[in-house]
């Protein structure tokens, strides 16, 4: 019987045969925290012993949730993990200066490639799927303890095909199509399993386009959402000076539990409302709806391509009155890219504020927490009760162009509407 | 093992943001966790529980955030155990890695109601509502997993791999 994508990185990581199934420890190739799930890692590591980490150059430490720490407790709690990078020489530890998003640094680092096994204590470390790994996120005691053995146990999942086909229209991009596919499997149609995203329709879709479509994975219970490695993948990784990596690829006659497909040239602009990220729909059908605030970043849409997307609706426009728009670049190098680029200037003359990177608001930590029964509408990838801040506040997920759109007029708008 | 209290029910779909809200992440004691749990989505749930309860949910328990918070919280606020007809993955994975004993039953639990006392046989898997004297079966854990439950959790599963190796070393 021929293997999966999930199967075979399984399997070699195990040094043994593996199926879907089958419990196996198996080593990792990065270890990921961040300043929410690392002390708890931390602490756990520590209570160990005197030990040192299993490899100082595969554990990633990055602060990220409440950066620039916005109160006292995120503080403490970062100057833990600074402490403890150090003490034990951690060569991927930063903080603001060189912070940004997890998600969004670890492929940037050159963290994450082809075939590559990774856990993360986040759950959106799903996200280097988009790059031919199996990476998947774990909890505190997980991570802390993979940081010394540099193994942790996994139920090797069954995995659920992805055909992705046809050519999408101008502005529909990686978040529609994973929107659309949570919408129609809903937020359990892929628990526990490992999404693997192939196609001839794969070619048109660019690399930023699957780091959002792996990304949201999680958010119909995928423990990964892999995508066949090709001259896409290829060329993002020869740019960051990674050469001949080694990719994997699924047998033909692999075993799938599940499977779908996707006509690109069917997708319409796709909106999740509350509270649930499965409670899709077309944006067409969506009667008008009010937003007081708009926010354009997170590990799912902060990366260079959204942000040219969303500049290029918002410039030689203002933002509409009364409206908090609100672009959070990814990383530093995003955010060096945009500036470099005249982009971070044409959000600023449009009236939008341009924070540091973080996650912000995201998840409701700081930098534009919502009010009672405000509305917002957000690249991001969670729209559950409270999310964002007070539990009657409300958010719709949309792509970087939808929200750009809607930070014009105010409203839910498509962006066929305004350009 | 076996487990007794009263029943306290949640739907579909809890995720962990009503668990334990965003904003309380800072904090990392169980018990400090605790005192928050579920403070959005039952804002009196601490006051209506007592100590061993048990909780009851549908599917896709702990959806959402790969926080551990979630099951500490759960575990700092005095819950003994939690039963549902599925668990999101990594609130699974989480809650055996911390010692929060957890059981899936594909049997249909709409007839336990608010208070029930249960009880929960984790060797025979069995779930016992002694309010209305009925039984409900649940899946067992496979080897592996009560192997790990049976030590006490990842922390001391590591601890004794740590030590079997540095005698081998
Ligand atoms: S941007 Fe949002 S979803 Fe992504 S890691 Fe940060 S908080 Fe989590």
């Amino acid at each position: 019987m021929g293997k999966t994508v999930a199967e075979k990185i399984f399997s070699k990581h195990s040094n043994k045969d593996v199926k879907s199934g089958d419990y196996t420890l198996a080593k990792v190739d990065i270890v990921l925290v961040n300043d929410i799930t690392g002390p708890l890692s931390v602490m756990e590591f520590q209570k160990l012993g005197n030990i040192k980490v299993f490899d100082k150059e595969k554990i990633a430490i990055i602060c990220d949730h409440f950066t620039p720490n916005k109160d006292i407790k995120s503080a403490q709690n970062v100057k833990m993990l600074r402490n403890f990078a150090k003490g034990q020489n951690i060569k991927h530890f930063y903080e603001p200066g060189h912070v940004g998003i997890e998600h969004v640094m670890v492929p940037e680092l050159g963290l994450a490639r082809p075939g590559y096994l990774i856990i993360g204590a986040d759950s959106h470390t799903c996200t280097y799927g988009a790059l031919n790994a199996f990476s998947t996120g774990v909890g505190s005691t997980d991570a802390g303890m993979a940081m010394a053995t540099g193994d942790t146990w996994f139920r090797v999942p069954p995995s659920f095909k992805v055909e992705i086909v046809g050519k999408q229209k101008k502005w529909i991009s990686g978040k529609d199509v994973v929107l659309h596919l949570i919408g129609k499997i809903g937020v359990e149609g892929a628990n526990y399993f490992a999404l693997e995203f192939c196609g001839e329709g794969l070619k048109n879709l660019s690399i930023d386009d699957r780091f959002t479509i792996s990304n949201m994975a999680i958010e119909c219970g995928g423990k990964a959402g892999i995508f066949n490695y090709d001259s896409v993948t290829e060329q993002y990784l020869n740019d960051l000076g990674i050469k001949a990596p080694d990719y994997v690829e699924a047998d033909k006659d692999a075993k799938y539990e599940n499977s779908i497909t996707i006509d690109l040239s069917s997708l319409d602009y796709t909106v999740s409302l509350p509270f649930s990220p499965d409670n899709t729909t077309n944006i067409n059908k969506l009667e008008k709806t009010y937003v007081d605030q708009v926010v354009i970043g997170s590990c799912t849409n902060g990366r260079i391509s959204d942000l040219r997307i969303a500049a290029e609706i918002i410039s030689n426009n203002r933002v509409k009155d009364g409206l908090r728009v609100i672009v959070l670049p990814g990383s530093p190098k995003v955010y060096l890219e945009a500036l470099r680029e005249g982009l971070i200037e044409k959000f600023i003359l449009a009236g939008a504020a341009v924070s540091t990177p973080t996650c912000g608001p995201c998840l409701g930590g700081h930098m534009g927490i919502l009010a009672e029964d405000e509305v917002c509408v957000s690249t991001t990838n969670r729209n559950f009760i409270g999310r964002m801040g007070h539990p009657k506040s409300k958010v719709v997920l949309a792509s970087p162009a939808v929200a750009a759109a809607s930070a014009l007029t105010g409203y839910i708008t498509s962006p066929e509407e305004v350009i | 093992m076996i487990l007794e209290g009263a029943a306290r029910l949640f739907g579909n779909n809890i995720d962990t943001d009503l668990i334990i809200a965003a904003r309380y992440l800072a904090e990392t004691d169980q018990t400090e966790l605790g005192k928050n749990l579920f403070r959005d989505l039952r804002p009196n749930f601490l006051n209506e529980m007592k100590k061993g309860d048990i909780i009851v949910a549908g599917n896709n328990f702990g959806c959402g955030s790969s926080r551990e918070h979630a099951p500490l919280a759960i575990k700092g606020a005095g819950i003994s155990a939690v039963v549902a007809n599925s668990f999101a993955r990594i609130f699974f994975r989480n809650a055996i890695n911390v010692g929060l004993p957890i059981f899936v039953t594909s049997e249909n639990l709409d007839s336990i109601e608010e208070g029930n006392v249960i009880s929960v046989n984790a060797l025979e898997g069995t779930l016992i509502n002694k309010t209305k004297n009925k039984t409900y079966k649940f899946d067992p854990y496979p080897d592996f997993l009560l192997n790990l439950v049976e030590v006490g959790g990842l922390f001391n599963f590591t601890k004794n791999r740590l030590e079997a190796g540095a005698k081998n070393a």
